[in-house]
């Protein structure tokens, strides 16, 4: 019986690690080997000389201060944020929430977009002269990263149980210090962990930095970007691989440490209250924080629905064509279709590889094992997308993996960005099922089939669709990986407005914000029904 | 007047009224239960009182003085949960000592205080435990010390001892007694366990629906219950109605006015000189002694006892006697009338 149950668990396992190893790992591994092996010959020496480099030291420096600094301030504003969503009932929360959730699956591009958009000298906020300054920069990783602050810390604070508040409340703690002394210490995990992996997400953030930073400031990511792309140093890159790999390794495992899970939250109790006059300040801190999300978007609405001068939707029907100067190879819906369908797949890979792997990592007693299995697939959330992409280019052209040709290349790039977030959202449901219920399903004759079709699948259900929306969201907007994957006559819509956005003309640049307001919105519209489903371990960490 | 006062209090929930009309006080110095069945409204009346859950109407006052604008943390109260709703990030102590704290006293005054209620719930030496490591029991008990560290004016109690298992529950509420006695506390319990409720309190309150049915001394309601569902929800075995309580009036207060008449178990009690008849349908053996079902002439199938070693066969005739003290006279039963 024991021994069937290990096979059952390796044959499970095996799925998830081949394609791991194939489309993750050999990739990397590949690109790293590129650099530090340049002649044939190991090379550690141009290793030791790229880290001692000023210029490396730079961007090292920018690349902590700026996800720092960002972190930080996502907490603060997060925080009010998951309060007034998760813990208060009113019309339209429902529809700010899904709203929260959209910066982060938005492209990093269509961010960066916005976001110059509305601090440019011709824009709204251009009197701020916050124009590719360091400032923007960590706005605009605040702007992404505020959803998961407040997704996570939310999921807490909605598991606490009301009535700890009040027994405090009633000894006679105030509202402030019912808070520091009951709420506070119940939010510390979500809020150590949605503060790692914010730090993560900006850390090896490439899109915003790339857009806004021109020049002048530029993190680890980018600097892997331009020593492999445009100084075709790949050893400096693949020193700079190799250190990014292990700080966040480290990151993941320090993040594995403090992760608990919320506990279950008693869907029975009352509903929650309306919000009162003396939680005014939260509220209007929320509220501010939610302008602030808002207004780039707003702006970039504002930006596609006008042409020189005049209001309409010509920048919408120009997205038929392959704008002006024939910037594009082929029309911009054709880009729409191709997300549209390269998403689809990858969905599908992702969520068949993500279930497996959240299957394993939920089994209770799995132990250390199990605990390595759910941090290694963890992994392809701080590794550089570049990396990732480039690996991809110059290890799977050729025997015994050659996917040049396959319409599968980006799909499974895809995926692979979207696996952890999927393990992310179906184990935490998954672990919720007590064990005994299962036992109890055995005892009365159940197999190991049925009882995961009778206990586990009628609970996680709503969480695998959870998923499986999210999913999509992330890999229509993916655009790291997929820069590279593209080929100019069947791009992605975020390539197809990164090419916009490259070409001069007021026409192409209308066009770009209309294909963003469109990219945002199909986004916006999957993150509300995947909303809908309350699943609460969406977007949480 | 001194003490708590709930005036006419009404608490919705939508269209629905949890808490109708309800009047209640718990003099200073005294201990009230609420009993009712689950969903009555009898913890939302609590939470009202707690200043947890805002009145659609009517007053909440201690001391004559109106307590509608004052917030939960400046009653004076507190609140001890059904599952003590102990702070699992703090050890024993410091939860004790948390109202304390809360009230700036200084260290060595909260360490001596929570040492002093340890020893008053008979948990002493448990100073440094986490909550975790506690039993049922033990978090109860903590929960009370608690609740009791800064000597609140009302203890409101929510089936404090519900969510432990029989024995102990038993014995905690013994200890209840003497432990509330013990710090001269006001307190307004809510349960729905009538054994609970004779034994912690001295006052009690019947809710039903929404609405305060009863309400009197221990002895007032355990001896006068309003109607024949209260009888039935205090513990009296069966309740008569009718025909079947005719054939006993005139063996009990024949001149009263009452239409029901409320049976204990142990009301019927089999005995050779006894003015009933009856046949027995069914025998059952107790450490204390025969428990019978009886087809009493007249009156129908009814519960009644033997004295253990006595000879009572099923299918035998028997002759009844029946104890007055175990019983009880209802006026008119209201039972089956909603409100």
């Amino acid at each position: 019986m024991t021994l069937r149950v290990r096979w059952g668990t390796v044959a499970i396992a095996a799925v998830p690690l081949t394609a791991l190893v194939l489309f993750f790992v050999y990739p990397v591994v590949g690109m790293l080997a590129r650099g530090l092996w340049p002649d044939g010959s190991l090379d550690l020496g141009a290793v030791t000389e790229v880290l001692g480099r000023p210029r490396t030291h730079r961007v090292l420096w920018f690349t902590v201060w700026s996800a720092g600094v960002a972190t930080l301030v996502s907490v603060l504003a997060g925080l009010p944020v998951a309060f007034v969503l998760h813990r208060l009932r009113f019309p339209g929360r429902d529809l700010l929430r899904a709203l929260v959730v959209v910066p982060f699956v938005l492209p990093t591009v269509v961010v960066g977009v916005a976001f110059r958009q509305l601090i440019a000298p011709s824009g709204p906020l251009g009197s701020l002269g916050l124009d590719g300054t360091a400032t923007a920069i960590v706005a605009a990783l605040v702007f992404f990263n505020i959803s998961v602050v407040v997704r996570t810390v939310g999921a807490f604070w909605e598991a606490i149980d009301t009535r700890r508040e009040e027994a405090a409340a009633v000894l006679g703690a105030s509202p402030w210090q019912v808070f520091r002394t009951v709420t506070l210490p119940a939010l510390v995990p979500g809020i150590v962990s949605a503060a790692s992996v914010v730090f993560l997400f900006c850390a090896t953030s490439f899109g915003v930095v790339l857009t806004m930073g021109g020049l002048r400031y530029s993190n680890v990511e980018t600097e892997i970007y331009l020593l492999t792309t445009q100084e075709l140093d790949l050893t400096g890159a693949a020193a700079l691989s190799i250190l990014q790999l292990v700080v966040i390794t480290a990151l993941l495992v320090l993040a594995a440490r403090v992760r608990r899970s919320p506990g279950p939250v008693d869907r029975t109790t009352k509903r929650l209250p309306r919000p009162r006059l003396r939680q005014l300040p939260v509220l209007l801190w929320a509220g501010l924080v939610i302008v602030f999300l808002m207004a780039p978007l707003a702006s970039l609405l504002s930006a596609s629905l006008r042409q020189g001068d005049t209001w309409g939707l010509d920048n919408y029907r120009a997205l038929g064509t392959t704008g002006a100067h024939n910037a594009l190879l082929v029309p911009a819906t054709t880009g729409l279709a191709n997300s549209l369908q390269i998403a689809m797949v990858a969905t599908v890979i992702a969520l068949v590889l993500g279930s497996c792997v959240a299957f394993l990592v939920s089994r209770p007693g799995g132990g250390r094992p199990m605990g390595v299995l759910d941090g290694v697939f963890m992994l392809p959330l701080g590794v550089s997308a570049v990396t990732v992409g480039f690996g991809f280019l110059i290890t799977l052209d050729k025997p015994p993996l050659d996917l040049r040709e396959s319409a599968l290349l980006i799909p499974i790039a895809q995926a692979m960005v979207a696996l952890p977030l999927v393990v992310r959202t179906l184990a935490p449901v998954l672990r919720s099922v007590d064990d005994r219920q299962r036992q109890a399903a055995a005892s009365l004759g159940a197999g190991p089939l049925r009882v995961l079709l009778t206990v586990d699948v009628p609970v996680a259900w709503r969480a695998l669709i959870a998923a499986a929306g999210f999913a999509f969201a992330v890999s229509l907007g993916e655009f790291g990986a997929t820069s590279f994957l593209a080929r100019d006559d069947n791009p992605t819509l975020p390539v197809v407005i990164y090419r916009l956005i490259g070409h001069p003309g007021a026409e192409n640049f209308g066009m770009a914000m209309a294909a963003s307001v469109v990219l945002a919105a199909t986004t916006a519209v999957v993150m509300f029904a995947v909303q809908r489903l309350r699943v609460a371990s969406v977007g949480a960490f | 007047m001194s003490g708590l006062d709930v005036r006419d209090l009404t608490v919705r929930f939508g269209a629905t009224a949890a808490v109708d009309h309800v009047d209640l006080a718990v003099p200073a110095g005294s201990v009230v239960a609420v009993l009712g069945p689950s969903g009555c409204g009898k913890s939302t009346l609590l939470r009202a009182v707690a200043g947890l859950e805002v009145p659609a109407s009517g007053t909440v006052s201690y001391d004559g003085q109106d307590l509608a604008g004052t917030p939960t943390h400046r009653r004076g109260f507190a609140l001890m949960f059904q599952d003590g709703q102990l702070f699992e990030h703090l050890d024993v102590a410091a939860n004790i000592a948390y109202p304390l704290r809360l009230r700036r006293r200084s260290r060595a005054d909260q360490r001596a205080r929570a040492r002093e209620l340890l020893a008053l719930v008979g948990l002493e030496g448990y100073a440094d435990r986490l909550p975790a490591t506690l039993s049922g029991g033990e978090r109860q008990r903590v929960a009370l010390a608690r609740a009791l560290a800064v000597e609140p004016r009302l203890l409101l109690l929510d089936e404090p001892l519900s969510a432990l298992d029989r024995g102990l529950r038993e014995r905690l509420a013994g200890e209840l007694h003497d432990i509330l006695r013990a710090a001269g506390a006001t307190a307004m319990l809510v349960t729905h366990d009538h054994d609970e409720a004779f034994a912690v309190a001295d006052r009690m309150a019947v809710m039903r629906e929404g609405r305060i049915v009863q309400a009197g001394t221990l002895e007032e309601v355990w001896s006068r219950p309003v109607d024949g569902w209260t009888a039935a929800f205090l513990g009296y075995a069966t309740v008569l109605t009718g025909d079947r309580a005719a054939r006993l009036r005139e063996l009990v207060a024949p001149g009263e006015p009452w239409e029901s008449v409320a049976l204990r178990r142990s009301a019927l009690r089999v005995d050779p000189t006894g003015p009933l008849t009856a046949r027995v349908e069914e025998a059952r053996v107790t450490p204390d002694q025969i428990r019978l079902q009886l087809d009493v002439d007249g009156a129908g199938s009814l519960p009644g006892v033997a004295d253990p070693g006595s000879d009572v066969r099923v299918g035998a005739r028997v002759r009844v006697s029946i104890d007055t003290s175990r019983i009880a006279l209802i006026p008119s039963d209201l039972s089956g009338v909603e409100p």
